[in-house]
């Protein structure tokens, strides 16, 4: 336990950055997935196609080659992604490391988010869209006006899911030189064999917090825009 | 009624307003309309009846395009039917459509409901679109529920805001998908009420439905479709008293009865 104790701010740290990749990837894929599900419901049948052919590919790959192929394979075509490093937000400069682990979670992920998204979408009754273009409104309007709203309320549950399981697998990034929750584990339990049960607890409690954080702002959420039907 | 709106309506009036030629839809195997000619006038009142899958709704659901045709031409005040995307959405802005099961945005209050076409789509004030809605909603007799969400409404009530959403958008022409069959009988005259007296105010309706009273009453000519096709096509008194074919004498058989 001392070893956790010791050196409580790396242990923050280390959660700082899990927090930091589940909430950019989290957006990210939120609106990503979104705009797939859009393209997947919508009425051009090439971008339906597209947006179909994503979810195939990127769904049916472990997130673990995803991460392999954007560290690995992509700087040896040439796509390392060190101009990232240039832009820096409230003082702090963005790591290539973080974008590239953001950008592997956030193109699984979002394949996801477009799935739960489509099953909102088909639970709002096919009248409310028909209504929709019946009073004159574009397919992006009935979309953003009608629907959408709908869907949301009806996605939230398995959005909740999509979005737990978004910030356990951040720890994959731990593999690929990030110091978030699961590297820094590994390091503590490197240096301190003989309290590896506890630095495990400790651990674990704190993924435990950040998912019940989570479910419970869905929670309250889902509340809020309950709508009667 | 605007003046505006009755101003066009009695200027043109006997003019073909909807014309479908030759309208043929499969649904797959089943041939769902079979060569429709159908023209409706401006300011007339026709009632669509028929059997369960007649094809009565499909019929309607063609003119503002909710359903696709394979053949044939349909034309509203001389043109035809866009499409798709921006043009059909300025058209489908012109015809009013009233839904069997309300289609009230359920995520919307009243008021909202029947603001939403005139803001988005006419591009309208809020303030203006919303001293118009409470306009329409008293007219329908809902006036006082313009703050409540759909689910808190009943059947006829539901309804009648469907109609006032419809008619905020000052459509050239109202279709009526069977709107009083998901309704409680008591509910039925209210919605029914309403319809009438757009009638009497010379508003161009193509009214599906079940509502034998209300085509006696409201209906300039009734056409009477089955198996996809229009077999008759009379005034009410007429087709009521003594109808030509054999299929409407069989079909008014069976319901008049009781």
């Amino acid at each position: 336990m001392d070893a956790v104790f010791s050196n409580f701010d790396e242990y923050l740290k280390a959660f700082g950055l899990t927090i930091g990749l589940f909430v950019v990837s989290g957006i990210a894929s939120l609106v990503l997935g979104t705009i797939l599900a859009v393209l997947r419901v919508g009425p051009v049948s090439i971008l339906n196609k597209a947006a179909s052919l994503y979810v195939t590919l990127f769904r049916n790959t472990p997130l673990l080659m995803i991460f392999v192929f954007i560290f690995i394979a992509m700087p040896v075509l040439g796509y390392n992604f060190k101009v990232v490093e240039n832009i820096e937000i409230a003082g702090y400069n963005v790591s290539a490391f973080f974008f590239r682990a953001c950008l592997a979670l956030t193109l699984y992920t979002s394949a996801f988010v477009c799935e739960a998204m489509r099953s909102g979408v088909n639970a709002v009754p096919l009248g409310q869209a028909e209504a929709g273009r019946a009073i004159g409104l574009t397919f992006s309007q009935s979309m953003t006006l009608v629907i959408l709203p709908q869907a949301t309320r009806a996605v939230i549950p398995p959005m909740t899911s999509v979005m737990i399981a978004l910030a356990k697998n951040t720890s994959v990034a731990a593999a690929f030189g990030l110091a978030e929750a699961t590297a820094t584990m590994r390091g503590f339990t490197n240096d301190n064999a003989d309290e590896r049960i506890g630095i495990f607890l400790f651990f674990a409690i704190g993924y435990i917090v950040v998912v019940e954080v989570i479910s419970l702002s869905s929670y309250l959420v889902e509340r809020k825009v309950r709508v009667a039907r | 009624m605007t003046a505006q709106e009755t101003g066009t309506v009695s200027a043109g009036r006997g003019e073909p307003l909807v014309v479908l030629d030759g309208v043929q839809k499969h649904f797959g195997q089943l041939h769902a309309l079979k060569d429709i000619e159908l023209t409706v006038k401006r300011g007339e009142v026709v009632v669509v009846i028929g059997p369960s899958g007649s094809g009565k709704s499909t019929l309607c659901r063609t003119i503002n395009r909710l359903e696709t045709i394979d053949e044939g031409t349909i034309t509203l005040d001389g043109k035809d039917l866009p499409q798709e995307g921006k043009a059909l959405a300025a058209l489908r802005a012109e015809v009013g459509m009233v839904f069997q099961s309300f289609n009230l945005f359920a995520h919307k209050t009243i008021l909202e409901n029947v603001t939403l076409g005139p803001i988005k789509v006419r591009g309208m004030g809020k303030a203006e679109a919303e001293k118009k809605a409470r306009e329409l909603l008293d007219r329908v007799g809902v006036g006082h529920q313009a703050e409540k969400y759909p689910a808190q409404l009943s059947g006829g009530q539901q309804q009648r805001v469907a109609i006032a959403r419809a008619l905020a958008m000052e459509p050239k022409v109202m279709l009526f998908d069977e709107p009083t069959s998901a309704l409680d009988p008591e509910m039925i005259k209210e919605v029914l009420d309403v319809m009438v007296d757009l009638a009497q105010q010379g508003m161009t309706m193509v009214v599906v439905t079940h509502e034998m009273g209300f085509a006696r009453t409201a209906a300039d000519r009734v056409v009477f479709m089955a198996d996809g096709a229009i077999v008759e096509e009379n005034t009410p008194e007429e087709f009521f008293t003594n109808p030509r074919s054999d299929r409407a004498k069989d079909f008014l058989g069976k319901i008049l009865k009781h």
